[in-house]
């Protein structure tokens, strides 16, 4: 088998190429969001404006209710929309076509209908943003069945999930993190795309599992960098859909390890560590040595400064804390 | 000039009054049912409403587009969508247009360009804008109806549809239906302005008011809204005035607490059917022959939906994703 050619490119990079392959391979899909058809606005969604012009890479007024129900009649009149929400805080303001039709609309309507929407929804903190503009909040739309959510930590998941979700016939969350959006790495050329609903092993390894969600996927992998310098050899899976939940993907490497440390940057109570902890109890409770950890966080908005802000969210140094703490 | 600013012609007439008296008498049956226990889930009747609907849907091709309601019988029926199957959605079938799991406030049929009722207030207004949207990438004259009460017009998602489909010039028109209660509450008491269609003057839009009880009225106001949208000039806002005859949903009283009696009579006496009985020229002889045909469709829908069976326990996994 000939190997695969790689090139090293950075996650904004690869969502800008998934968006423009994917529009460039089907006309039924289109763009639509605040300030998309600017290139200097977002590096996600440069050059699209230019290359496929200002039909189908629509700016919208402020209108999140407005456009993202619009996206959804679109999509059950046969077309595959992508929307920018430029920050997942401001989908508060769509959530009812989000949660009460694109997800539902097929199901409630007897599977007349499909709803091929994208909804890009750049999130995190660690940018001195403040409360409601730092939210990790796709705990919030696991609670939804019908909704595929999903949260690519690296640039070729990004790259290759996007396009995915693009194709998919289901509507998807598709959760940016924006501190990982100058992040490099190697993206496979030519048409990649990865599966949804399948965990990847980020790092192998044999003492502790470390699971991580989008950002803390990364600080995951830094922490076990770090716990190897210990003597600590862990291993690092990325759920990267959080529905469909890998629960399998995930127990097999506890199976391995025996230890388990979830990491996520939403907050602890109810969050997405809270579901897969649960799950994966059921799964493989008899190879668990201790209790699952979990580094979310804290219970508290994101507050602006920049101590403070680091106080409420997760981190490497947090993560290399609570894997030390569980396996002593 | 178009083919719907033709007069029309008797035989279409006879088949707008059809056509409202099919809505009344579904919706007869439908309340009678439920009120035996035989419909699972709530019903929503919209009868005092069949100008409206049939007054509207009846500019309209197959290959357009409506969205409606809770209370989206009349709609849906005047669209053209199958009555054995709707029937059989009500009685929770199988056989329902949404295999039980929609009800009436979910009747769809997007066979017949009908893309839903939908029970959340004013959430069908953005998706309207995106059929329209669509219709307009497609460039084939295609026009998408939505339908809402005058409550909704209270909402956000109306003024940013409204807005949204302004400045895209969309093949969408905002069909209100001022029935003059949103649930109990009365429209002067929750709604800034006397006539809603004032509104579109926000919006660069066509603002029209019609009487809704006078079935040919609301037809010419949606032919000259119909002909704008298709040619590519953007949404318009009818507003048609009328009133339900019922209460909003099962416990609510005809009368009661928010409107009396003798209001209910002053609308009553207006009644759409006997309306279109006048200016639609039905004869004694022809609206015979209409309830003959009405009520053998009816059975014929009705024996067709208590004969399907239930859903199968593994219908309760179907249909949630693609």
């Amino acid at each position: 088998m000939p190997e695969t050619k790689m090139r090293t490119i950075s996650y904004a990079q690869a969502i800008n190429e998934a968006l423009h392959e994917e529009m460039e391979r089907d006309e039924k899909v289109f763009l639509m969001g605040e300030d998309v058809a600017l290139s200097a606005i977002s590096p996600a969604t440069a050059g699209l404006g230019e290359r496929f012009g200002h039909e189908r890479v629509r700016n919208t007024p402020i209108s999140e209710l407005g456009f993202t129900g619009a996206a959804v009649g679109a999509a059950m009149a046969g077309y595959r929309p992508v929307l920018d929400m430029r920050r997942i805080d401001f989908m508060m303001l769509a959530i009812d076509p989000i949660a009460n039709q694109a997800a539902k609309l097929r199901y409630m309507l007897g599977g007349q209908v499909s709803v091929p929407l994208v909804v890009r929804a750049p999130e995190g903190g660690g940018s001195q943003n403040g409360p409601t503009h730092s939210q990790c909040l796709e705990a919030w739309f696991i609670q939804v069945p019908g909704l595929r959510v999903i949260v690519p930590s690296d640039p070729a998941d990004a790259k290759g999930l996007l396009k995915s979700a693009i194709r998919e016939d289901n509507p998807v969350l598709f959760v940016e993190y924006r501190a990982l959006y100058s992040l490099e790495g190697p993206v496979p050329d030519g048409d990649h795309t990865e599966p949804i609903g399948k965990a990847a092993v980020k790092r192998e390894g044999a003492d502790i599992t470390l699971i991580g969600i989008g950002s803390q996927a990364r600080n995951c992998l830094e922490a076990a960098e770090l716990l190897a310098g210990e003597g600590v050899d862990a291993e690092v899976v990325d759920p990267r859909t959080i529905n469909p939940l890998d629960i399998e993907g995930l127990a097999a490497s506890v199976r391995k390890t025996g230890f388990c440390l979830i990491a996520e940057e939403g907050h602890k109570s109810g969050g997405v560590g809270a579901e897969i902890a649960a799950s994966i109890q059921e799964a493989a409770f008899g190879a668990l040595e201790a209790p699952i950890a979990r580094v979310a966080a804290l219970d508290v908005p994101v507050p602006v400064h920049t101590k403070l802000e680091a106080i409420v969210l997760p981190s490497t140094e947090k993560i290399v804390a609570a894997a030390n703490n569980l396996l002593s | 000039m178009s083919e719907e600013k033709a007069p029309l012609s008797d035989e279409r007439m006879q088949m707008i009054y059809r056509d409202m008296l099919r809505i009344r008498r579904f919706e007869e049956t439908a309340f009678e049912l439920f009120e035996q226990g035989e419909v699972v889930g709530g019903i929503h009747v919209s009868i005092g409403q069949e100008g409206c609907s049939v007054g509207a849907c009846s500019t309209l091709r197959d290959d357009d587009a409506i969205l409606t309601t809770h209370r989206g019988h009349g709609h849906s029926i005047a669209k053209g969508t199958r009555l054995p199957e709707m029937m059989a959605e009500l009685l929770g079938k199988a056989t329902g247009l949404c295999h039980a799991k929609g009800g009436s406030m979910h009747i769809a049929d997007v066979s017949k360009g009908h893309y839903g009722a939908h029970s959340i207030v004013g959430s069908n207004m953005p998706m309207a804008v995106g059929i329209g949207l669509a219709f307009h990438f497609e460039g084939k004259g295609q026009v998408a109806v939505v339908f809402f009460g005058d409550g909704a017009a209270n909402e956000g998602s109306f003024h940013e549809s409204m807005n949204l489909a302004s400045i895209w010039k969309l093949p969408v028109i905002f069909f209100c239906e001022n029935n003059h209660f949103a649930s109990s509450t009365r429209v002067q008491y929750a709604t800034s302005v006397a006539d809603i269609s004032a509104r579109a003057a926000a919006y660069d839009a066509p603002g029209v008011t019609v009487d809704g009880m006078d079935v040919l009225a609301v037809h010419e106001v949606m032919v000259e809204a119909v002909d704008r949208a298709r040619r590519g000039l953007g949404p318009s806002l009818v507003e048609a005035k009328t009133y339900r005859y019922f209460g909003h949903s099962r416990k609510d009283p005809q009368f009661g607490p928010y409107r009396t009696e003798e209001e209910w009579n002053e609308w009553k006496a207006k009644d759409p059917l006997l309306v279109a009985e006048r200016i639609l020229g039905v004869s004694e002889a022809q609206k015979k022959a209409h309830a003959e045909a009405v009520e053998n469709e009816l059975r014929d829908a009705l024996a067709f939906a208590r004969q399907s069976p239930e859903p199968a326990p593994e219908e309760v996994y179907e249909d949630l994703y693609a």
